[in-house]
């Protein structure tokens, strides 16, 4: 059960493997397009599971950050700045490569953000605003940085659909692919599928392997530790508010690192992205794969997702996300991996359980 | 010479004055107890100098810089490490886990290290667990590294927190209430450990009920009560000066 | 800007305003019981405007909004007891998590009875048209029934905690638990009778608003949002303050409209709800030292 990290990214690898050869032979190939989308989706919850599992920090502001990203790639990869061309500032960047020209659908040219530097922005700013907002709102505690964190992401919610630049209600779409290396474009045709599909996971098993060696090094100790006992964790020199902020940074820029990622792959981005159902679902993965478990929190970002994504859920798609997080917190708050029959037994029978409490 | 100097030092809370102009020193190399009733301020007096709380007035001054004020973690960096009352473990980490976090101030890894784990963070992280080990072994508890400290019997909790507090290899050790909860036996092993830390060559402060306990191992004795110190000086005078007697011993 | 005009303003911000103090007042009375916010606080709005709108087709208004209150209140009581009451002490964390559930489950409930629509009951006085001159204002009866209605709440609030045993009680109860159950108060029905009355007065302020501002599935969110930035405004359990400052929140929200993209509206709530936390969490009213005595 308690397999080395290494052997489980190994596995993780192989179960990738697997599933894209399974979907070649069965003639299902298009099923790569939303395990795709399910690996981007799934960068952003193993990101809240650093966040909410070992440093203990809740956020409902996650799909404030991923959007930051998302938006941040669309907007810049989408102007056009041929007409600006001739102006020196541009044609130096042009010269340093951040600004790329392309051919536009009618054949004419469009001078566009190379991807890179969006990636590079969307991810920076996203950081920075997390900065910005976590080193405040992380010294408040329990429902207040709850709160705190839905309202940025109700903030960042508000900003994009009432500012006509981003696209206010319609989103942006018309977003370029993302020329990653030779050969490899990230982006939604289906010539590229199968890459795609390899390089999200890759980055999940990427993400899955440098997370693990995180919690288990100094920093991940010390995290745990605050997440335990902050006195404690303090008085042993832990600098616990920085190493919050850190985590918190971390956390977004994993989500905002996706949002961009993910926009360029699917061509667009819409203000659905930001809206608090979505920081709360991302918050339900993390829940029902356990609190202070990535790898719980991978399975059940995979699973759910992917389901999610294929409308096996239909309408009632934010309600069964509601009854998930219900039961799971009611009734297995260490995650239905860790879910315990007896402790369950003894609260039916009114006896409150000691067990669970950790949080 | 003085370790630590603190020097008028006051905090109220809302109407409560819970520590009133408390001047005391500690010579380097000694153990000293901080005694009192319940609620004589003690627990107070020492959030204010391992910087869970700042005086209101006065100053604490540690090899002779002033640190009051200052953040908890920066006391820990300047060497003085501390335990709590009602034992702060974090129990869902091993014992061992939870004496490596000790030694958090003496190590640097950041967190960029333990993503990418350059040689040199596991060199460190070898050096804390060694470290850590031997802080264990000192204190006999070196058999339970791996067992989840959040199981452990409170005795042997207890030891787990004071190697914790010593894998940060500390000039100055506070104790808080360190014999609270434990049995005739567990106490004079602790009474033993401490004399053996101070052989090490590391000062120790203490704040105990205990009485037994600090006459047998303390070089000098202040006396708190409602706030304010009433004595201090070496054991035996302490036991026989009648105020102390009146408010602390004719109490108990 | 006119004084008629600005008058116009100032009344329609009094009057979300005063929803959005009894939505804070919701939360310190849950909060004060039991230490939790309830996320799902504004859903009760959305449900007592709703289920009146429901029931005003088969009965008179004033016994659909009188039945949409006993409902919403039992619903209140019904969520106390099966998902709160037997965890013991819970974290916070886990709390927060259970009410947003909670709330999602009460929103799509309502997105599956009631559709995706927008409803309002009719006027409970007069019609859209009519109207009350004030200084050139020309306001609408409707706002004198909710600013009277939560003006009769605060008041009956008021003298149930000060005048009744229950009020006493319940006070005794947020006092300490452990204290008051040893003295015999009955803490664990106290408790559900504080989720029944949160919920009670979030529907009777949902029904007799739905006429101005109308009411949908979605309805609760938004105003659980703004009825915590009112209570933090105020003072998390000061429920002297949250009429001020959700009175105040109103007023700004409607100036600012005035100003301002209409969408951006909530983006001046929510950054002041964030200055506020960062600077002043214990409210604006308070002191800090006042703010950590829970009362009503």
């Amino acid at each position: 059960m308690r397999l080395p990290a290494p052997a489980r990214v190994a596995l993780l690898a192989a179960a990738v493997v697997a599933v894209q050869l399974a979907t070649q032979a069965s003639g299902k190939g298009f099923y790569l397009t939303q395990l795709t989308m399910t690996a981007y989706y799934a960068l952003v919850v193993v990101g809240l599971s650093l966040l909410m599992g070992y440093a203990g920090q809740i956020s409902l502001g996650q799909a404030g950050f991923f959007a930051i990203g998302g938006y941040t790639a669309a907007f810049v990869s989408t102007v056009d700045l041929s007409a600006q061309a001739s102006l020196p500032a541009l044609a130096l960047l042009a010269r340093l490569g951040v600004l790329v020209a392309r051919p536009d659908l009618y054949g004419g040219q469009i001078l566009g953000v190379n991807p890179w530097a969006g990636l590079v922005l969307g991810v920076s700013l996203a950081s920075g605003v997390a900065f910005a907002v976590g080193v405040p709102v992380l010294r408040l505690r329990g429902h207040y940085l709850a709160m705190a964190t839905l309202a940025f992401g109700t903030i960042v919610s508000a900003v994009v659909v009432g500012t006509q630049r981003l696209g206010a209600a319609d989103g942006i779409s018309g977003v370029p692919p993302f020329p990653v290396l030779p050969g490899v474009r990230i982006g939604g045709g289906s010539a590229d599928r199968v890459v795609n599909y390899y390089l999200a996971w890759g980055l999940v098993a990427l993400s899955m392997l440098l997370l693990g060696n995180l919690v288990g090094s100094r920093t991940g100790r010390a995290l745990r530790a605050i997440h335990g006992a902050e006195d404690a964790a303090r008085a042993m020199g832990v600098d616990a508010a920085r190493l919050k902020v850190r985590v918190f940074v971390l956390a977004a820029a994993m989500a905002s690192a996706a949002g961009v990622l993910l926009t360029h792959y699917v061509g667009g981005i819409g203000p659905s992205e930001t809206s608090a159902m979505k920081s709360v679902r991302y918050v339900a993965m993390v829940a029902v794969g356990g609190m202070g478990s990535l790898w719980g929190a991978l399975s059940a970002a995979a699973v759910l997702e992917f389901l999610s994504l294929r409308g096996v859920f239909g309408a009632h798609d934010d309600a069964v996300f509601g009854g998930i997080l219900l039961l799971v917190m009611l009734f297995a708050p260490d995650g239905i991996l860790n879910f315990r029959a007896r402790g369950l037994l003894a609260r039916l029978r009114g006896r409150p359980a000691g067990s669970g409490e950790g949080a | 010479m003085n370790l630590l100097e603190v020097s008028g030092i006051s905090k109220r809370f809302g109407g409560v004055q819970a520590v009133k102009g408390v001047s005391f020193r500690v010579r380097k190399g000694a153990v000293k107890a901080v005694i009192g009733p319940n609620g004589a301020g003690k627990t107070t007096l020492f959030d204010l100098l391992s910087g869970f709380r700042a005086p209101d007035e006065g100053t604490v001054r540690f090899q002779d810089r002033e640190i009051q004020g200052s953040a908890p973690h920066e006391v820990a960096a300047l060497g003085i490490s501390r335990t709590f009352q009602n034992l702060k473990l974090f129990g869902h980490m091993t014992a061992l886990e939870n004496v490596m976090v000790g030694r958090h101030v003496r190590s640097r890894a950041g967190m960029l290290a333990g993503m990418f784990q350059p040689p040199s963070a596991r060199r460190e992280e070898r050096a804390i667990e060694e470290r850590a080990r031997a802080e264990m072994r000192f204190l006999g508890v070196e058999p339970l590294a791996h067992s989840p400290a959040g199981s452990l019997a409170y005795g042997q909790q207890r030891a787990v927190e004071l190697a914790r507090a010593l894998c940060a290899e500390p000039t100055l050790l506070l104790l808080d209430e360190p014999a609270a909860g434990l049995n005739m036996r567990e106490t004079g092993e602790l009474a033993d450990q401490v004399l053996r830390i101070r052989e090490r060559g590391v000062t120790v402060l203490l704040v105990e009920h205990d009485m037994s306990l600090v006459m047998r191992i303390s070089d000098e004795v202040a006396v708190l009560c409602f706030g304010q110190k009433i004595a201090d000086a070496d054991p035996r005078s302490v036991q026989r000066n009648p105020e102390v007697v009146r408010v602390y011993l004719g109490e108990d | 800007m006119t004084l008629d005009l600005a008058l116009q303003y100032l009344v329609a911000g009094l009057t979300y305003g005063a929803i959005y103090a009894v939505v804070a007042i919701g939360f310190n009375i849950v909060y004060s019981a039991t230490g939790i916010i309830n996320f799902a606080q504004g859903e009760f709005v959305m449900l007592g405007g709703m289920l009146a709108v429901q029931l005003s087709r088969s009965m008179p208004l004033p016994a659909a909004v009188a039945l949409s209150v006993a409902i919403t209140a039992a619903v209140g009581a019904v969520v106390e007891v099966a998902f709160i009451r037997w965890l013991g002490k819970p974290t916070v964390l886990r709390m927060v998590v259970i009410t947003i559930g909670v709330s999602i489950l009460l929103r799509e409930g309502a997105l599956f009875l009631w559709g995706e629509g927008v409803r309002s009951l009719p006027y409970f006085t007069g019609d859209e048209v009519s109207s009350v001159g004030i200084l050139g204002a020309r306001i609408s009866p409707q706002v004198f029934w909710v600013l009277g209605t939560v003006a009769l709440i605060v008041a009956v609030l008021e003298w149930f905690y000060r005048r009744t045993l229950l009020g006493w009680e319940m006070q005794a109860c947020a006092a300490n638990k452990d204290a008051a159950a040893l003295c015999g108060v009955p803490v664990r029905r106290l408790v559900t009778l504080s989720f029944a009355m949160a919920a009670a007065i979030g529907a009777l302020a949902g029904a007799v608003v739905s006429p101005i501002t109308y009411t949908s599935y979605a309805a609760g969110g938004p105003l659980a949002i703004k009825g915590f930035t009112v209570a933090i405004l105020g003072g998390l359990g000061n429920s002297g303050g949250a009429v001020a400052a959700g009175l105040a929140l109103g007023v700004v929200e409607s100036f600012a409209v005035s100003v301002l993209p209409a969408a951006y509206k909530d983006v001046v709530t929510l950054s002041l709800l964030l200055a506020v936390l960062v600077v002043r969490p214990s409210g604006l009213f308070a002191s800090g030292e006042a703010a950590r005595l829970k009362e009503f």
